[in-house]
């Protein structure tokens, strides 16, 4: 049971703080900076859930978790029963607790939000998944369903495709994913780094699938190894979650000296081949003293963080408009600037010099001031003429996005795209293909790992029913 | 894991191997690679399909060990494994009937232009080849390419076989003699050699393909990486390439982006050495 408060006594709890690392020792770590809550702190954070009946958390929730009924589960100590909610309603909980961008979502709906503390729903939900990872054990399996025979092909492993082959693979269909790396977990792997969301737990959320039975091909790239048009002879259905791996280019001068680099293949360098992890990894790395990172999405300051972990002794954000339009998540920017992170704030960059022997050497940056709203919303920033100066840098990273990787989609010109070349699909998922469909960055283009897991859950049913009709 | 079929040695370092790679055999086209992972921890390596035998299931690499991830590939003995063999990647050479065409290699670039001359010839062109080395034990492929070769010269630095000097000056005589002039020319090897062709070729107009070597880690566009700069423009050479016209190519950040990670590599040869000792 759920200790008896008044709602006035749950509303003065104040909000649970996330113990982390010491913020001068993870500067220089690759280990997870926020250490996780006691079950103490845990459980009276979740004392602070009102279990509100119109539920207005939940509407901001992507795959609408039934946050009252895990969080006053918790609150009651029942963890099998919080831990039964949060995975009914979200395959990767131990993910999107630590990724989602909460503040935007649940938590900016919570009605604790009006005074600026919200249950910190993440942090619970984190808190539930990681108790059922270690204790797999105490959680009930999902029920064995009989085969249904038929076999749906999903194509990559990041959220979207992990998520529909979860779904579907429980609804008693044969699911094989096929990743074009030699690793699953998509953006969970290479892009988001390890002191943020540790690959071990990628690792056990795949492996569970696994022991689902759900097969997964490595190294097959659709578009090149097979083609969308032999899937879908050998297979029922195609989910396609290939996501947005294309990095657009800073198209100023410089950007290709020694030294500069677009963050995926930073990242992917450090995450997905351990560049920089240990004296003895294969895979070089330039590890610069002055790095600056262009962009202040997620991306960016993943990069900002990783060039700090390598050594830089000044890790720069450059960035066109202020702090306030920073699209990261808000602990991202206060954990970067804790680090030491500077923000280049208001600087938009010209071009790259270099030295004579070919590596960058400076960032040649415009002052920018704030003028009217855009289309986003957001203040446009322009130039402020004559301002303009050079910024000592020995490595640059462009974090500037991505779009829609064409490997795929070129070679099945049947399918229908929009003008960003992202595919076109309704609310279920479904393409202009019979029985092809797809979710996450692919049809969004750089978007989240929630709405890239709901894209996947909606396929599944969508696909149950197209399996059922067919 | 792709089971290693047979592994061979062409000339000291290099190596021919064949592995089991069903749908890559299936898929490939001339022109195209694979990105190859020995181990778990091991560098991503992008080697050309030298070869292909889809009724085997199997293709065919040339790997010339140079570094501490292709020494540890060619290690791989037969009925061994390799853990990651991913493609085919890269765009097909585009095979036409140019009529007479001269197809240029210079050391391992020799293997990788094996499927090209050989689909070139396939398709009706009248191949002359020029294959060159420091000197004659690193000249290969000499009676395979010979076998649907109109002519093959070979070259070598210290004149050990064939003519003493580079590839280069069997070319010129080519160009220089109107029975012999190339409709076009396709040239594989060190960038040197291939910026040297590009600049002999560009005076006559001859049409020149050359097939660039970036380095790449994951081979499907998506690190851009592989940045080559053609006509004045980036280009990711693992998916628009690896074959570009040579007269737009800007081989000078080709070479400097090459030695980006010199030191590193240095360093890595190192720790492969020292841990084959221990
Ligand atoms: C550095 C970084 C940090 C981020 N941080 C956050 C965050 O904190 N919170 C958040 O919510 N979101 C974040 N995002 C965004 C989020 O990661 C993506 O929106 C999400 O991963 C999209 O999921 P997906 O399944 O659509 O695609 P992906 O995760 O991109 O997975 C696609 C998979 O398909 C594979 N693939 C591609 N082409 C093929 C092919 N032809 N054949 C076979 N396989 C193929 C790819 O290799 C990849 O494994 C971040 C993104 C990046 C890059
Ligand atoms: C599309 C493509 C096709 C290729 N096909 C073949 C092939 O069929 N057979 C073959 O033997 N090699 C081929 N290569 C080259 C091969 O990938 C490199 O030799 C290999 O990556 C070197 O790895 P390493 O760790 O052993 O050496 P490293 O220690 O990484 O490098 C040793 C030396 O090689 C240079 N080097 C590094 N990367 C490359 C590179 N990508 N290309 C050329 N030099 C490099 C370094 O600057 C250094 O001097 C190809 C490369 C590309 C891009
Ligand atoms: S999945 Fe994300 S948005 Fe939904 S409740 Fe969990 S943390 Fe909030
Ligand atoms: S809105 Fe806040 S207090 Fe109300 S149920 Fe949701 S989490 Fe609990
Ligand atoms: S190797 Fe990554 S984009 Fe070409």
């Amino acid at each position: 049971m759920r200790p008896e408060l008044s709602a006035k006594e749950r509303m003065q709890i104040k909000r649970v703080v996330m113990p982390a690392q010491d913020a001068a020792e993870r500067s220089r770590n690759f280990k997870e900076v926020n250490l996780g809550l006691t079950l103490e702190q845990a459980q009276r954070e979740a004392q602070r859930c009102l279990d509100c009946k119109h539920k207005p958390c939940v509407a901001g929730c992507p795959v609408q978790v039934s946050i009252p009924e895990f969080v006053t589960a918790l609150a009651a100590g029942d963890l099998p029963k919080a831990a039964k909610y949060l995975k009914g309603d979200n395959a990767l909980p131990a993910v999107c607790g630590r990724v989602c961008p909460q503040e935007e979502q649940c938590e900016a709906k919570c009605v604790h939000a009006a005074k600026g503390e919200p249950v910190a729903i993440g942090n619970l939900e984190r808190f539930v998944a990681d108790w059922a990872l270690a204790n797999v054990d105490k959680v009930e399996k999902p029920e064995v369903v009989a085969e249904t025979g038929k076999k749906v092909a999903i194509i990559g492993c990041g959220p979207a495709g992990l998520t529909a082959a979860g779904e579907l693979r429980k609804l008693g269909h044969g699911v094989t994913i096929f990743e074009a790396l030699h690793d699953t977990g998509g953006v969970l792997r290479y892009g988001i780094p390890e002191f943020r969301l540790p690959k071990s737990i990628i690792d056990i959320e795949v492996e569970q699938l696994v022991e689902q039975g759900v097969e997964i091909e490595c190294n097959v790239i659709i578009g090149k190894t097979l083609t969308l048009k032999q899937l879908k002879e050998q297979f029922d259905v195609v989910f396609i979650g290939n996501g947005a791996g294309l990095p657009m280019m800073l198209n100023i001068p410089g950007e290709n000296l020694k030294g500069v680099y677009a963050a995926n293949e930073y990242l992917t360098r450090v995450n997905l081949m351990g560049a920089g992890q240990s004296q003895n990894s294969a895979t070089p790395i330039i590890q610069g003293k002055k790095v600056a990172v262009i962009g202040a999405g997620n991306t960016a300051m993943d990069c900002v963080r990783t060039a700090r972990r390598l050594g830089a002794e000044r890790a720069m954000i450059v960035y066109r408009r202020s702090e306030a339009e920073m699209p990261a998540r808000l602990e991202e920017i206060q954990h970067a600037k804790e680090e030491g992170v500077e923000l280049v704030l208001l600087t938009s960059p010209l071009g790259i010099k270099a030295e004579e022997n070919g590596w960058c050497s400076a960032l040649s940056c415009q002052k920018m001031a704030l003028g009217e709203p855009d289309d986003s919303g957001r203040r446009r920033p322009v130039p402020l003429e004559g301002e303009v100066y050079d910024l000592a840098v020995d490595v640059v990273v462009n974090a500037l996005g991505t779009q829609a990787n064409p490997i795929l989609t070129s070679a099945a010109p049947e399918l229908e795209l929009n003008r960003w070349g992202n595919i076109v699909a309704d609310e279920t998922g479904a393409t202009n293909l019979p029985g092809v469909f797809a979710g996450g960055d692919i049809i969004r283009g750089g978007a989240t790992v929630i709405l890239a897991m709901g894209d996947g859950k909606r396929a599944a049913a969508a696909i149950d029913d197209y399996l059922a009709a067919n | 894991m792709f089971e290693v079929v047979s592994n061979e040695v062409l000339a000291p370092d290099l190596h021919r191997m064949q592995v089991k790679a069903p749908r890559v055999a299936a898929a490939r086209k001339a022109g195209q690679f694979v990105i190859v992972r020995s181990a778990k921890g091991d560098e991503r390596i992008p080697l050309t399909i030298g070869d292909a035998d889809p009724v085997a299931g199997a293709i065919t690499l040339f790997i010339q060990a140079i570094g501490a991830a292709t020494r540890k590939l060619v290690a791989i003995p037969a009925g061994g494994f390799i853990r990651d063999v991913a493609g085919p990647l890269g765009m097909p050479t585009e095979i036409e009937k140019w009529g007479r065409v001269a197809c240029i290699g210079g050391g391992v670039g020799t293997a990788v232009l094996y499927p090209m001359a050989k689909a070139l010839a396939a398709a009706g062109n009248s191949v002359m080849t020029v294959i060159g080395g420091r000197s004659k034990s690193l000249i290969i492929l000499a009676d395979q390419l010979s076998a649907f070769s109109d002519e093959l010269k070979i070259t070598t630095e210290d004149g050990s076989l064939g003519r003493q000097g580079f590839v280069t000056a069997e070319l010129e005589v080519m160009i220089a003699d109107p029975e012999r002039r190339p409709d076009a020319v396709f040239a594989v090897g060190p960038v040197p050699m291939m910026r040297a062709i590009a600049e002999q070729t560009r005076p006559h107009g001859i049409k020149t393909i050359v097939s660039l070597n970036p380095i790449m880690i994951d081979g499907t566009g998506m690190c851009g990486g592989c940045r080559v700069v053609i006509q004045g423009k980036s280009k990711f050479a693992c998916v628009d390439g690896p074959e570009f016209d040579a007269h737009q190519v800007d081989f000078d950040i080709l070479i400097d982006r090459l030695s980006m990670y010199q030191k590193e590599e240095a360093h890595a040869c190192q720790l492969a050495s020292t841990a084959t000792k221990a």
